[in-house]
């Protein structure tokens, strides 16, 4: 069990400050947290502040059982790749985090489990030049499960995926975020994603963070007029299930 | 369920990587045979031909051959045959870590402007007479070449230890050095009398002839020190090529593994430049063929590298002998009249996986 905290974090590149007053201490295990905001507005680099793959202000606190081991995995939006490698073989790379040349009869079992979850065993021993973009998507999400990290950080998981893909990718991660108590932050473009599969959401603009909480209560047509500079509405299903319905930009 | 009716979709994922790694030793063990296979037909090949079990003799029992084979095998053939080897293998695997950590499928010795520099360094033995090291004015052109070769190298990592630098400007900053010694050259070659400048242009076209035991213990002494290096990162190098920020998000260091790597690079790329001349190709083509035959999971890729650059320029040996017999042409042409044909039927063949 892992919970994530994050205390006025913010990101630098060499001198120029990108991300600022980051704070949530809404990152418990077994729940998904989306962070949304518009495009450059330092998701990305969120993340990788997160990761620790740069610098910058704040503290970073991952608390638990798993935190010694460091288990924080990050994976990125850019999921292009040449290299002459199977699938098979990436998602080995990932499971095996260094070590020596053997490759053990576990760690074969884990990548077969993790391919069959996302129902790509079919391209275990294709290469990665010659999968779509929402195969080498589903590939780079198989690199970041098989590692079973106790905090998953997946930037723009779906954005390559068809629509069936997208919902059930969504629904694996969030079952296996239940199952294994992982603490998962995803980056999501569609909010009504956000709306049905998160629990918690940051929003991020302009390199700060302007809400955070519980989805439902953040995500309000205030917050995408004043965000996204967009009119919508908020509305329910018979579900009870909240969606996001846009009828234009701000300035139309 | 018999064995018989089990279709590949019933064997699991593990028990196929096995299968698909048991071929790729096999395919490296193969490599190794028709080495072994090339290095005793360029040991039976020369003025005085041989049999290859008059060859095998010699080499495994020489106390009970004539001396003349002895010397023959001994002092001349096979120092050309092992050096053929050692160089081969220097030069293809300082070409593979080139192209695994700067991203560039056309990295190698040769166009990141290293062997240019070298060509340099011996001109200006060869035109000038400026001895770099004094001391050791009859080493004068090897260690010219050496130092301007690994003044080019540590230059290109000099430059790469620098914050904003990236692998573009990298190759970039190779072309550049290309173009440079190669003009510094062409100047050289034009003041150049005509002796001096068939002595040079001889350099440049590379050369094996010159082999000495020496020469193939320090050749084959670096590839020992760094191929063991290289793989102890084969996982992180392997990485690498998942990208930069997938790499790291596992954990790999990028920065220092790329610096490291360019070190020994360095090394490797620089020593046997020093003693045969320029060979371009074999740094470059060498790695192609190893990433066509088993990937680049450096477990596979580094050994593959090594070896398939040792059998190119060994087979290259072999036909520079064989073309005029009882002449040795330039290996550094015959490289690529050799390996361009055969590059082409791998590209062909192979074009969805390539680079």
């Amino acid at each position: 069990m892992v919970n994530l905290t994050l205390s006025g974090v913010g990101a630098r590149y060499g001198k120029r400050v990108v991300l600022s007053d980051v704070t949530s201490n809404l990152l418990v295990n077994g729940e998904l947290t989306a962070v949304i905001g518009p495009n450059a507005a330092g998701k990305s680099t969120l993340f990788k502040r997160v990761a620790d793959l740069i610098g910058g202000a704040g503290v970073v606190e991952v608390s638990g059982a798993e935190a010694a081991s460091g288990r924080i995995c990050y994976m990125p939006q850019d999921t292009g790749v040449n290299a002459v490698l199977t699938v098979y073989e990436s998602v080995l790379l990932a499971a095996k985090q260094g070590g020596d040349w053997r490759v053990s009869d576990q760690q074969l079992a884990d990548i077969d489990n993790t391919l069959d979850a996302l129902r790509i065993t079919e391209l275990a021993f294709r290469h990665l030049s010659e999968l779509s973009g929402g195969q080498r998507q589903l590939v780079s999400i198989a690199q970041a499960l098989v590692r079973k990290p106790g905090v998953l950080l997946m930037d723009e998981p779906t954005s390559a995926l068809d629509l069936s893909r997208q919902i059930e990718v969504l629904t694996l991660i969030r079952h296996l975020a239940a199952r294994m108590d992982m603490t998962v932050l995803i980056a999501l473009h569609d909010l009504n994603h956000a709306l049905r599969y998160c629990d918690n959401v940051i929003v991020i603009a302009e390199g700060t963070m302007v809400a955070s909480g519980p989805v439902a209560s953040v995500i309000t047509e205030e917050l995408l007029r004043d965000v996204y500079q967009v009119n919508a509405r908020i509305e329910c299903c018979s579900h009870g299930q909240a969606f996001v319905i846009v009828d234009g930009t701000v300035t139309n | 369920m018999t064995m018989a009716s089990e279709t590949l979709s019933d064997i699991s994922g593990g028990n196929r990587y096995r299968a698909l790694a048991a071929r790729r030793i096999l395919l490296i063990t193969g490599l190794i045979a028709a080495l072994v296979v090339s290095v005793a037909t360029d040991m039976a090949l020369g003025p005085a031909s041989y049999s290859l079990s008059e060859v095998v003799t010699a080499v495994l029992w020489p106390a009970g051959i004539d001396v003349q084979l002895q010397v023959v095998i001994w002092d001349i053939r096979m120092p050309i045959a092992m050096m053929a080897v050692t160089v081969g293998a220097c030069l293809s695997l300082a070409g593979a870590q080139m192209q695994t950590i700067l991203a560039n499928p056309l990295a190698s010795p040769f166009t990141l402007g290293i062997s240019a520099a070298a060509g340099f360094g011996a001109a200006l033995g060869l035109v000038a007479g400026v001895a770099i090291f004094p001391a050791a004015v009859q080493y004068m052109v090897p260690l010219n070449a050496f130092f301007m070769a690994m003044l080019a190298s540590l230059f290109i990592y000099g430059v790469s230890t620098m914050r904003g630098v990236n692998v573009e400007t990298i190759v970039l900053l190779g072309i550049a050095l290309v173009f440079t010694f190669n003009a510094l050259l062409a100047l050289l070659e034009y003041l150049a009398s005509e002796q001096a400048l068939a002595a040079v242009i001889f350099w440049t076209m590379g050369s094996l002839t010159k082999a000495t035991w020496a020469k193939v213990w320090i050749t084959g002494g670096v590839l020992a020190i760094c191929a063991p290096l290289f793989a102890r990162n084969a996982w992180a190098l392997t990485a690498l090529r998942l990208g930069d920020d997938k790499a790291a998000s596992m954990g790999v260091n990028i920065r220092r593994l790329r610096l490291e790597t360019l070190l020994l690079v360095s090394l490797l790329a620089a020593i046997p430049v020093a003693f045969v001349g320029t060979i371009g190709f074999i740094g470059l083509v060498g790695p192609h063929i190893a990433r066509m035959l088993v990937g680049e999971d450096q477990r596979f890729y580094l050994p593959a590298s090594v070896i398939c650059g040792a059998l190119m320029l060994s087979v290259t040996s072999v036909v520079s002998k064989m073309i005029i017999p009882g002449a040795i042409l330039p290996i550094g042409v015959i490289t690529a009249l050799v390996g361009v044909p055969f590059f082409f039927s791998l590209i062909f063949t192979n074009r969805r996986r390539s680079w």
